[in-house]
């Protein structure tokens, strides 16, 4: 089991801020597939890769990072701190 | 080095009592960040990433530490529902000369602005909008 969060636009979109998912999912990118085909509302929100960052526990990486021993997977926007 | 994110206000006079008075510190430079009403913005509501914010914090202000050998660095981010004129954010970078501590909270502010998970929502006459983030601020990183 990963949780999953969402935030920002990422959140509105999806509808809700963290969840559940059971996956098998080796790499973030095979996980956002999984996800995209569940329902419109993600594929939607992952419908451009480039408008969007991942963290996998808490750390920024890229689509193509592994998902072996992860517990946390996290879409967003680019930041907007400062 | 002192990291806080949080939803209440801060006293900027406060958070520099003995700011930098450890070591041979020849200057503090300091940067507020305030929220602008332009476009007749009511609220800037901030969101973030509780479990993952402090640390990128950290990451980044030890860098900086670390780069321009900082005897004291400072750095507070709000989150929640800001009015205009609230203050969102501080660093503070104490260092024996100013081109340190300048260059130093510059370093800071580049990286708070794209790497740290903070996302802006405007709401003002219109609705309510996400800021979307600049290709200049991430250019900005490139010259670090």
């Amino acid at each position: 089991m990963l949780d999953v969060l969402y935030f920002a636009w990422v959140r509105e979109r999806i509808g809700e801020p963290r969840e559940q998912v059971d996956t098998q999912a080796a790499t973030v990118a095979e996980l956002v597939d999984e996800l995209r085909a569940r329902e419109e509302r993600y594929a939607l929100a992952f419908s451009d890769l480039s408008a969007l960052r991942v963290a996998v526990d808490q750390e920024l990486t890229e689509f193509d990072a592994p998902l072996a021993g992860a517990r946390e997977v996290a879409f967003f926007p680019p930041m907007t701190g400062g | 080095m002192r990291i806080r994110v949080q939803s209440e206000p801060f006293d900027l006079a406060a958070e520099l009592e003995g700011f930098g008075a450890e070591g041979d510190v020849g200057a503090v430079v300091t940067f507020t960040g305030i929220v602008r009403a332009t476009g007749g913005l009511t609220r800037m509501q901030i969101e973030h990433y509780p479990g993952m914010t402090a640390k990128a914090i950290e990451t980044i202000a030890g860098e900086a530490v670390a780069r321009w050998d900082l005897d004291d660095c400072l750095v507070i981010h709000r989150h929640g529902s800001l009015a205009p004129g609230e203050q969102i954010m501080m660093v503070a970078t104490a260092s024996r000369h100013r081109a340190a501590a300048f260059e130093a909270a510059e370093f800071l502010m580049d990286y708070l602005k794209s790497r740290a998970p903070f996302w802006k929502k405007e709401i003002g006459p219109d609705g309510a909008t996400w800021v979307a983030a600049k290709d200049e601020d991430e250019d900005a990183l490139s010259r670090w």
